[in-house]
């Protein structure tokens, strides 16, 4: 277990990748723009629990906040709506 | 084959339950599929028909209403409150409900927040807490539309949020369980724990209702 | 490829509030995958239990109940851990259904 790599306000991006196998990663959410709201600890990676390894080392998992109307276009709700998602640190980069 | 009608917290009054059914006719290929593994499992002493028997007591004893009574004692005592939000795990075994492996996350509706919860890529719930989830919070409408349009789909469930209140969805996705921690609702000052307990239901923990005096 | 279970956002129809009080089948194959998934036993994990059910493949899928998933999500499991042989699970499949013509069941 390591440091973790971004802290709570922490403006990160979500990987946009397409892989194959067993991901915790919604599709919608890839490739958007979020706001670390907290670390929630770490965790086994579970794309390699799904096929009985360890995990290890565990991965920082994070939950992020991200605005609707960013996510969705055609988002019809007020401005102030948003959406937490919990990401584990190997998807997100710096933003 | 009815086994427990909760009907003071889980659920409206105004909904049918029927159970599947299961002896009244021919076995379906999954329940046949069912009796194969745990017989198998049994005659290789993997598990024990008395340890399939016992986890299904353990899981009939988790109802919403070990959820109403956190709720309840969280609007009674704030300290009681601000622990649950923040170390929600200890909170909820000082009141004897054991969470399990689950990782609880408490999220307070305020006049200025409402919380939804879903999980879009399963069904991920605090069934340590509220017991097995509803049919429809596993349903392919809800996994999809509560992320996208949470405000039309809480409006289905008879719930408008005001556009000066900020709706903030959770997709539980990995290894955290989401709680709703409902708004108290005014007049119920001076209530007994208890009787706060009895207005907090389980779709109030979900996020698609708020606790109301009957 | 977005999976057929990674619906977030996807299009769909009115959440219909139907719920129904589990049958005692659907509670024994809870209660199996609380006590395969335990510490001693670790015959399936919570992922493994998701990745099994990611591959039922979407007609499938969606005609399924939730528990009709689970039993097949165990069920491949334990075929993939050696828990179980094919074989033995096809002959007490065959034994079970002749139960229950017999009316054994």
């Amino acid at each position: 277990m390591s440091e973790a790599r971004f802290q709570p306000g922490d403006r990160v991006r979500v990987r946009k990748a397409d892989v194959p196998g067993h991901l915790r990663t919604p599709w919608y959410i890839r490739g958007h723009e979020g706001e670390v709201e907290r670390i929630c600890g770490f965790f086994a990676n579970p794309e390699e629990l799904a096929y009985n390894r360890h995990g290890l080392p565990k991965r920082a998992l994070y939950r992020v906040r991200f605005q609707q109307r960013k996510v969705w276009p055609d988002y019809d709700g007020p401005a102030g709506d948003t959406i937490d998602v919990e990401i584990y640190e190997h998807w997100l980069d710096k933003a | 084959m009815c086994t427990h009608h909760h009907h003071d917290h889980d659920h409206d009054h105004d909904h049918v339950h029927p159970t599947r059914p299961e002896l009244d006719g021919p076995l379906t290929y999954h329940q046949r599929l069912e009796i194969a593994v745990r017989e198998l499992l049994i005659e290789k002493g993997i598990v024990t028909a008395d340890e399939v028997r016992r986890a299904i007591e353990a899981m009939d004893a988790r109802t919403p209403a070990q959820g109403a009574r956190i709720v309840a004692h969280a609007w009674a005592d704030p300290a009681y409150k601000k622990k649950l939000i923040e170390e929600p795990r200890e909170a909820v075994l000082e009141l004897g409900v054991d969470p399990g492996v689950t990782k609880l996350v408490v999220v307070e509706n305020t006049d200025k927040i409402h919380n939804l919860v879903v999980c879009t890529l399963c069904s991920c719930y605090p069934r340590s807490i509220l017991g097995l989830p509803p049919d429809w919070y596993k349903s392919r409408a809800y996994r999809s539309r509560a992320v996208r349009e949470p405000r039309k789909v809480m409006s289905e469930f008879g719930l408008e949020i005001p556009d000066d209140v900020g709706v903030r969805v959770h997709d539980s996705t990995a290894d955290m369980r989401c709680l709703v921690l409902p708004k108290r609702p005014k007049g119920t000052e001076g209530w007994s724990e208890e009787k706060l307990a009895s207005i907090v239901t389980r779709d109030t923990m979900i996020g698609v209702a708020e606790a109301r005096i009957p | 490829m977005r999976g057929h279970h990674d619906m977030g956002g996807e299009p769909a129809g009115p959440v219909e509030r139907t719920e129904h009080d589990y049958a005692p089948w659907e509670k024994r194959v809870d209660a199996l995958l609380v006590l395969l998934s335990d510490r001693e036993r670790n015959l399936i994990r919570t992922d493994e239990l998701r990745k099994n059910i990611e591959a039922i493949g979407p007609d499938a899928y969606d005609k399924m109940s939730y528990y009709e998933r689970w039993i097949t999500s165990v069920t491949a499991n334990l075929l993939q851990r050696g828990a179980i042989t094919a074989d033995e699970l096809g002959r007490k499949l065959a034994e079970v259904e002749q139960r229950e013509k017999d009316g054994l069941l």
